[in-house]
């Protein structure tokens, strides 16, 4: 890491020569082009979301401790179950999982040295933070929006109509970064692969980003068109959702879910992919059936846009739709199942290294298997006909974005942040964070399943005494999760300034990301890599002969 | 797998000058992510025309009596939208063999017929009778014709974009034209969503 | 995969497994009670969906498990595991079983869908609003109380027109044309609405004879709630400007709570009320003491606007139950007809 000697213009990146070694730390505040600057400013920002979601989750389950409505005002009790829901999928979840290591890790997998839109990409990134502050505004404009995620009409038309006004600005904002993001993703992936990497020698991260993308694509705009007709129907007098002047409710649903099935597939498939990364490095095995991790990503992807409607099983749905789309959810468990499998194949033999990105991507496979077996429960439409709308999905859903995205965001961060910021985590405390957040999770998650099933519905702020132990529970395991970030935000503020050097390759891994400095130099390599094996070629003799892997850098660099 | 290839820095050299050129030029990338994007954005519509589909197929009478749609401007304006779309053509079959008078004639023409056809909407809906909130028919037939106008408005500013920095020496040749290609694209797709547009909210009228 | 455990321990392992998920899957004690006919065909479909999953579950937990323990680096081992890249048959297998059980799972809920009434509401075979178009008959002996009222008048019958109607009808095994009786329910912020056109009575409450089809016409007066009734395992969004239906037998009386299962406003935690599954005589007393009741309610019935919170909490009260014509008169427009056709 040379120091930057002359002439530090960090805005001159485009010229490719003109550019400092490394960037300032005033530069991550800046539009700057750079996508490893992108993906961590992407990481930075939605981990600090995270924190107000988190802290909104928190302050509900307070509500929760008792069976009484006596914490929070019921308007502010659903201002907060609306935001936490919008703030952890479409600031937290989705900008980590796909702007953060996507960015950041898409160009440096395929041996490129940027992204294909530089600017188009920074221009994505920062619509997250104004729309982060046009949701905090709506807060202090009325309360912030209060008809929850979903925001179905005609609540959200007749409850606080500015904040409201306001959530869809926000969405349509993140949508379109994510639209603008999803564009780069699949050119980037598609045409400037380093000529000798074929498809199927791509790392799998970049086949999941390449679904992802394609869903983004398809999906995203639809929701676009339905929060314009939502906007337009608050503010300017249409009556698109209006019952009474002929409009219907059910349209909405329609739109809504044709985008927010296909999103919870955008918050679960990058993290498939990290999956697919972090476990054969880790248990020094290549990964079990390549070709069919990469296709069933596709497969879901296309199954998962034909899917909506299960969310609409109780609502205004044909009868011929129930059966349809029953059937049609139920099959993507078959491809997901395939991942698991293979997952599970890749562990059966290795050299598993207990490191704390592994813990958290087996915790992850291990809530996942309960997640998807819900989520199959869900999918018969007479079982959900009974649980819709209760616990039992905030439970499902909780278990396949907590205990799915949550935890494989955690495992990419302790797997990539030696090459993110040169550094390690500091392990024990890794682990610390890891047993506390794997016990709060069980706690909290999985008596909601039980609450659900004997009659508790989602999104009230008073229930039953019947069920005030298992909420107490709940809220016990909610606090112990609140608790578990605590270590996790020391050990990477610490470790960032101060953690062990990490090298080039800590974990001896044999993607291309590995094969330059950590962090990676502006513009990635010197001399471009070029590809002398796959990327899970573990145990062979290639990678492993001298004290494994590392080589690719010698050979590239000579 | 990949036979390890010498690390020769000829080899090397020629990644390099790949990833070089991809910063500076991004000829086929620009316009290959346009048409991503667009394909992403015709959803959007596609969301507004089932919208509209659903409620006519669940509407007694659409559209209903005070609402009716004028057949003859909407065609004339389709006829000169469909027909821009050749002329812009022409600007840039012009500018691929350095015809840059061409270019600058064809294109100022799909200007002047864009402008006509927004001029058209105007006038349309200012002799309509009924506005955004009468009844569903209109909201629907506002929101989808003004976002599609709307995306006129951004063709046009292309275009005029394109004959901007052609006054610039050399701008634009029969190498590098991604510019009044990527208007081009994005003008035929402003053309698409119209005829899909025309089809569904005034031809469909006809069979009532 | 040489690690593979040897045939006797799988077939023993393979035993405990299904034992273990079959036992799991009949008692788990996961589901309240069932009072209605659909309840223990829902609850069949979810014991077997418990059974597999426990299994699978067992499975693919024990492999994790297994894996994690039995191969974990050794000490001072820094070497790689052995360069398998897959097994096409293995693949193979892990992509057919869950095929099939998923085909399975999907015809199995396709019959039960069927059975519990789902292909056929708004009518026999989703033709259209026959069965609430028709002149309601009550076939339970309040038929002399009927003749004194008149016949009931269903003031829903234009939103009832519309071809589609959502939710549950009849059930195919039923074989039955009519309801015995029918309800109309209305869902407004923060309180159900339970009218009974064969009579005129309008509660808070929803109270149904055992035994006896019961046809629910459920509408939304402003946003969507969601009628739910945890033990008949049955639940259908109020929709407002869409009609919808649930069409069941309750099967075991008692009192089981009405809740509102989608978000509402503010107080939707506390849109509830109950349903009280009467023997058929209490039913008969029921009818006949609220028939009295509602000739002298009317005449007083007040016209109220909106349901503001004030008043809801005013409804939510605990001295709502024995006045449920507190709410009822909430509901002025209705009340103001039936007073009129009522004299």
């Amino acid at each position: 890491m040379a120091q930057a000697d002359v002439s530090i213009k960090p805005t001159e990146v485009q010229g490719g020569h003109g550019h400092p070694d490394k960037w300032k730390w005033y530069d991550y505040f800046t539009f700057n082009v750079d996508h490893k600057v992108i993906g961590i400013q992407y990481l930075v920002t939605s981990f600090l979301f995270y924190l107000a979601g988190g802290f909104m989750a928190v302050l509900m389950r307070t509500e929760l401790a008792t069976p009484d409505s006596d914490f929070l005002s019921p308007d502010l009790y659903n201002a907060f179950l609306t935001n936490h829901g919008t703030i952890m999928i479409f600031l937290w979840i989705v900008p980590a999982a796909i702007g953060g290591f996507g960015n950041f890790l898409i160009p440096l997998m395929i041996g490129a040295r940027d992204m294909a839109f530089p600017k188009l990409n920074a221009i994505a990134f920062w619509l997250n933070p104004p729309a982060g502050a046009v949701l905090a505004a709506s807060f202090f404009l009325g309360g912030g929006a209060q008809s929850g995620w979903t925001s179905y009409p005609p609540l959200s038309e007749i409850t606080a109509n500015l904040p409201q006004t306001l959530w869809c600005v926000a969405l349509v904002m993140v949508g379109t970064s994510s639209i603008l993001g999803s564009v780069n993703f699949l050119v980037t992936i598609w045409k400037m692969r380093i000529p000798s990497m074929k498809w199927d020698q791509m790392p799998l991260f970049c086949w999941a980003m390449v679904a992802t993308s394609i869903l983004a694509l398809f999906a995203t705009p639809v929701l676009a068109a339905a929060l314009i007709l939502l906007t337009f129907d608050i503010n300017f007098g249409t009556s698109f959702f209006k019952p009474d002047a002929g409009g219907n409710v059910v349209v909405y649903q329609h739109l809504f879910w044709f985008y927010s099935h296909p999103a919870v597939y955008l918050m679960i498939l990058p993290i498939f992919g990290i999956m697919s990364e972090v476990i054969p490095v880790h248990a020094r095995k290549p990964i079990f059936g390549y070709k069919a991790i990469a296709y069933s990503s596709l497969t879901i992807c296309l199954v998962g846009l034909f899917v909506w409607v299960h969310h609409m099983f109780t609502s205004g749905t044909a009868p011929w739709m129930r059966i349809f789309f029953t059937i049609s959810t139920l099959i993507v468990a078959v491809p997901t199942g395939v991942k698991i499998f293979s997952w599970v194949a890749t562990l059966w033999g290795g050299k598993i290294r207990y490191t704390t990105a592994m813990l958290f991507a087996v915790g992850l496979l291990s809530m996942f298997v309960f997640g998807g077996l819900s989520g199959v429960t869900l999918g018969a439409a007479p079982f959900d006909i009974h649980v819709h709308d209760t616990y039992y999905v905030v439970g499902h859903f909780h278990y396949v974005l907590f205990g799915g995205s949550v935890f494989g965001i955690y495992s990419g961060i302790y797997h990539w942040f030696p090459k993110i910021t040169g550094r390690m985590l500091n392990e024990p405390l890794g682990k610390v964070h890891f047993v506390l957040t794997f016990i709060g999770t069980l706690l909290t998650f999985t008596p909601m399943h039980q609450l659900g099933m004997q009659g508790m519905p989602r999104r009230v702020a008073m229930y039953d005494p019947q069920f005030a132990d298992l909420n107490q529970l709940v809220t016990v395991g909610a606090y112990i999760l609140a608790v578990s970030v605590i270590p996790f935000y020391f050990n990477v503020i610490w470790s960032w300034r101060s953690g062990k050097e990490a090298g080039p390759n800590p974990w001896n891994a044999l993607t291309l990301e590995w094969t330059t400095d950590s962090p990676p130099i502006i513009e990635n390599w010197e001399v471009l890599p070029v590809l002398t094996h796959g990327p899970y070629e573990y145990g062979m003799d290639k990678a492993n002969q001298v004290g494994p892997a590392g080589e690719p850098t010698e050979a590239t660099q000579v | 797998m990949q036979g390890a290839i010498d690390s020769n820095t000829a080899a090397a050299n020629g990644h390099a000058a790949v990833a070089h050129e991809a910063h500076e030029e991004h000829q086929d990338l620009r316009v290959l992510g346009l048409i991503t994007f667009l394909a992403s954005e015709f959803l959007m519509f596609a969301g507004f025309f089932a919208v509209f589909l659903v409620f006519r197929g669940s509407a007694a009478e659409w559209p209903p009596k005070e609402t009716e749609v004028e057949l003859l401007l909407p065609a004339v304006n389709t006829l000169i939208l469909v027909s821009s779309s050749w002329v812009i053509n022409l600007g840039t079959k012009a500018i691929k063999k350095n015809d840059l008078a061409g270019m600058r004639k064809w294109f100022g023409i799909t200007a002047a017929m864009g402008a006509v056809f927004l001029a058209g909407q105007v006038y349309e809906y200012m002799n309509l009778g009924y506005g955004l909130r009468t009844n569903l028919f209109s909201n629907c037939f506002y929101l989808t014709t003004g976002f599609h106008g709307a995306h006129v408005f951004i063709g046009l500013v292309l275009i005029l974009g394109v004959l901007w920095r052609s006054r610039r020496a050399n701008h634009y040749s029969d190498i590098t034209h991604t510019g009044p290609e990527m208007a081009e694209i994005y003008w035929h797709f402003v053309d698409v969503v119209w005829i899909v547009l025309f089809t569904l909210i005034y031809l469909l009228t006809l069979l009532n | 995969m040489k690690q593979i455990p040897a045939p006797f321990w799988t077939l023993v392992l393979g035993i405990a497994v299904t034992l273990i998920s079959l036992w799991v899957g009949q008692n788990h004690n996961l589901l309240p009670v069932q009072a209605s006919e659909q309840a223990p065909l829902v609850d069949d479909l979810f014991d077997v969906m418990v059974t597999i999953g426990t299994a699978l579950f067992i499975v693919v937990q024990g492999a994790i498990v297994y894996s994690l323990i039995r191969f974990r680096q050794r000490k001072g081992d820094e070497t790689d595991g052995p360069p398998i890249e897959g097994n096409l048959p293995l693949e193979a297998f892990w992509t057919a079983i869950p095929s099939i059980i998923v085909v399975g799972l999907g015809l199995y809920s396709v019959v039960v869908f069927q059975e519990m009434g789902g292909f056929s509401p708004g009518g026999h075979h989703g033709h259209g609003a026959m069965v609430a178009m028709a002149p309601q008959q009550s076939v339970i002996d309040v038929a002399p109380l009927m003749a004194q009222m008149g016949p009931g008048e269903n003031v829903d019958a234009d939103v009832y027109s519309k071809a589609q109607v959502y939710g549950f009808g009849a059930s195919p095994l039923l074989q039955l044309n009519q309801p015995d009786v029918t309800v109309n329910v209305t869902g407004m912020q923060f309180a159900w609405i339970f009218r009974y056109p064969d009579t005129g009575i309008t509660d808070g409450e929803l109270h149904i004879p055992v035994g006896k089809d019961v046809q629910l016409n459920i509408e939304a007066q402003d946003v969507i709630h969601s009628f739910w009734v945890p033990q008949f395992r049955l639940k259908q969004d109020a929709l407002p400007g869409e009609p919808a239906e649930l069409r069941f037998v309750a099967t075991r009386e008692g009192t089981y709570p009405v809740v509102c299962a989608e978000l509402c406003g503010a107080y939707h935690g506390g849109m509830r009320t109950q349903v009280i599954v009467h023997s058929p005589e209490d039913y008969a007393d029921w009818v006949a003491s609220r028939v009295a009741e509602v000739q002298t309610t009317t005449t007083v019935a007040q016209p109220l606007e909106t349901a503001t919170s004030a008043e809801y909490l005013a409804a939510i009260a605990p001295d709502l139950a024995k006045s449920p014509v507190q709410i009822a008169q909430m509901d002025h427009a209705q009340m103001a007809q039936g007073a009129a056709q009522n004299p």
